[in-house]
């Protein structure tokens, strides 16, 4: 059981914004703790991406307050929830696909030897050892990521986010590309990172896995909060008619 | 170390012998494919003089004396004063095309910043300090740069902040900055140019002379060794595959090679009588017998006036080693390639996307501001024409070194072996008696299309 008794390592508090008059995020508030999985969930277009974009420095909110480990913290750019130890493993993977694997993972924190010279091998040493604890069939670390299977694809984007000592983690819809035998891979990497004390933020469609993976559900409809749940107290059918009929189920937490 | 060091598996299965010697020696095959273009284009120009047109042909046996072909060292040697320019702004178009950008604007930068700085030189400084001073040609290159620099800094800045696109902003730049150029001295041609600072654009006495480029051959050479020598320990320390040592062998004979052929034959292009007389005029001594015709400045004592590398091809090369250090090297060059990769990710990486246009268009200016010295120098006068059209052989020679206008590809050496090209066309069809314009624009033009349909042939087949 997570415990929820102390400070939350992230809090989004009242969160808006809106783009052109549309309230992309209107007044939303949910929080996460150290080694607990919070799913969110909700329609294509109810704000989970927008309210999440918040957080790793994509978009900018208009109002409300983004506190870590209870301090308010500004976060205006992608760098900013980087110094926070906060990495996203986005939807679209945010990859180049000219570069290779090491490039990739190392983008915007790449490995300098004296002179300030990137060190390109240190880089491809240090991807070797990621991925051979994420993905240890992968070989391809000197081909561009274009040329790079959806899976292994998704075990560069991953290993970016773990590799820099994450202690908030975003993924956005992380198996929606993925066959069966890597989505195993990716829960039972969840649970690691989980036993590690690791905060993840899961956008997820899929009902099974939410069961499977969350400890809390957060359902957005329109823009809004419908509620935050606890996975253990409700049924699939629940999370279902929240996300539906924005319907708050009777006994939610 | 758990892992022992791998080598290259010796035999891939189906693989032909050419393949496997690509493989060994990471060879690129478009570098191939540039240079057998190259040379493809040298032999036929010197093929149609030969035997079209009935030229003394050094590769038939005539004396350097009578040559008069495409392949003697005085036409290569202008080749690549030539190609020098071109080359230097060349290298900064593939940042600028690698980041999904164009920049139209580069002749006329070149044009107007060489009018400032020939009004600023000649009509400002000089009255000022007196002819000659030392300072003429220094605050001469150095208002160059920083005016190509901040020129292409305000075209960056309106490309990344106010969401201009590139072609728009460029397009109206080729236009402004030609207009200013002819505005500014009312359309009159400055000159002469201060003696010191004509040297940077070539000429017998601003070359490195014989003596000197074998220094440089010996200094590139050696620097090669260590180049390479130093990549092996790297891969060796983390445990990497390593490239056979007779692959590495070969690669670094090949290098040295080509450096010491080069020196060779920009060293065996004599300076002309005329210049000879100079020199000895200038130290007080008698002329010997061998500058009195120019038939006979390949024997004795003139035979060691060779012209060696040109200034400008020197600066060249060093533009072209900083730029491909900057490329690979550092993390301003990955930002590069990130960026047109994936302009989104790139942001998401917390890579200053907007800061980085600014920096490449600004490094661009400053390009196009050195290729302005050069060019005021090389004509001894700065003329408001100077780099017109020169922004579309900027272009097409990165384009034909294999920078991919979709983005996210390109290479340093590319453009420069692109600018060869291009300038060897050019000259070329000069050489042979084509040199009227509408011919070598018809060639040129051909030759782009041609090079771009080749390499969409060759991505097709790679995947």
């Amino acid at each position: 059981m997570v415990d929820r008794t102390g400070t939350p390592l992230v809090e989004l508090r009242d969160i808006s914004i809106a783009f052109g008059g549309i309230k992309a995020v209107d007044h939303v508030t949910i929080d996460l703790f150290p080694g607990e999985v919070v799913g969110l969930l909700g329609h294509n277009g109810a704000g989970k991406s927008t309210l999440i974009k918040c957080l790793s420095g994509a978009y900018q909110k208009d109002a409300g307050k983004i506190l870590i480990n209870g301090e308010e913290v500004e976060i205006t750019d992608p760098r900013d929830a980087r110094a926070q130890n906060i990495e996203t493993i986005y939807q679209t993977l945010a990859l180049a696909d000219n570069l290779d694997a090491a490039s990739n993972l190392f983008l915007g924190r790449e490995l300098v030897g004296k002179m300030g010279f990137v060190d390109e091998s240190a880089m491809e040493a240090e991807t070797r050892k990621i991925m051979g604890r994420l993905n240890p069939n992968f070989r391809k670390f000197n081909v561009p990521v274009n040329m790079l299977s959806g899976g292994q694809r998704q075990s560069v984007a991953i290993a970016r986010a773990v590799y820099f000592n994450a202690k908030i983690l975003i993924m956005d819809e992380p198996t929606a590309a993925l066959g069966p035998h890597e989505t195993q891979m990716v829960s039972e990497l969840i649970q690691e990172l989980k036993a590690q004390g690791i905060g993840i933020f899961l956008i997820e469609h899929d009902i099974h896995n939410v069961m499977k993976l969350c400890d809390r559900a957060s359902v957005m409809k329109n823009g809004q909060l419908v509620g935050t749940v606890n996975v253990d107290e409700v049924t699939d059918e629940d999370i279902l008619g929240m996300i539906i009929l924005g319907k708050k189920p009777a006994l939610a937490a | 170390m758990t892992n022992a060091p791998q080598t290259h598996s010796p035999q891939m299965p189906h693989e032909s012998g050419t393949t496997r010697f690509l493989r060994l020696t990471e060879i690129d095959p478009r570098l191939l494919g540039m240079l057998g273009a190259l040379l493809l284009i040298w032999v036929a120009f010197e093929a149609y003089a030969a035997f079209v047109l009935g030229r003394p042909s050094l590769l038939l046996g005539a004396s350097q004396g009578e040559a008069n072909g495409f392949l003697t060292p005085r036409n290569l040697w202008n080749l690549s004063v030539q190609t020098a320019y071109i080359g230097i702004m060349a290298t900064g178009m593939v940042l600028v095309i690698i980041t999904r950008n164009i920049d139209l604007s580069v002749g006329s930068i070149m044009g107007m910043v060489g009018m400032y700085m020939g009004l600023l030189q000649v009509e400002i400084m000089t009255p000022l300090v007196g002819l000659g001073h030392p300072s003429l040609w220094i605050v001469s290159v150095v208002f160059g740069i920083a005016m190509g620099t901040l020129i292409g800094a305000f075209q960056g800045v309106l490309i990344a902040f106010l969401n201009i696109p590139s072609f728009i902003v460029t397009l109206g730049g080729l236009l402004v900055w030609r207009g200013a150029a002819f505005l500014v001295a009312g359309g009159r041609t400055i000159a002469p140019m201060d003696e010191t600072f004509s040297l940077l654009g070539g000429g017998s006495f601003g070359a490195l002379g014989e003596t000197g480029s074998w220094i440089f051959a010996v200094i590139a050479c050696v620097f090669v060794v260590w180049a390479f020598i130093n990549g092996r320990k790297s891969r060796q320390k983390h445990g990497f595959a390593l490239r056979p040592v007779w692959a590495e062998t070969f690669v670094i004979g090949l290098v040295c090679s080509v450096i010491i052929g080069a020196t060779a034959t920009v060293n065996s292009y004599i300076w002309p009588k005329g210049n000879i007389e100079k020199y000895y005029a200038s130290i007080g001594q008698e002329l010997p017998v061998c500058a009195q015709d120019n038939d006979t400045i390949y024997e004795g004592v003139c035979a060691s006036f060779g012209h060696g590398f040109a200034y400008p091809v020197l600066i060249m090369i060093a533009v072209a080693i900083a730029m491909t250090i900057l490329m690979t090297r550092t993390r301003f060059g990955r930002y590069v390639f990130a960026i047109g990769g994936n302009p989104e990710a790139a942001a998401l990486s917390g890579i200053n996307t907007r800061a980085m246009t600014v920096k490449i268009f600004a490094l661009m200016g400053g390009l196009a501001g050195i290729a302005a010295v050069i060019g005021a120098a090389r004509q001894n006068s700065a003329t408001n024409a100077m780099g017109q059209l020169d922004e579309l052989y900027v272009i097409a020679a990165a384009v034909v070194g294999g920078t991919s206008l979709a983005g996210g590809v390109g290479t340093i050496y590319g453009a420069i072996i692109g600018a060869l090209i291009l300038t060897s066309l050019q000259t070329g069809m000069v050489l042979i008696g084509f040199g009227d314009g509408s011919y070598q624009r018809i060639v040129i033009g051909m030759a782009l299309v041609l090079a771009v349909w080749l390499d969409i042939v060759y991505r097709k087949r790679i995947k």
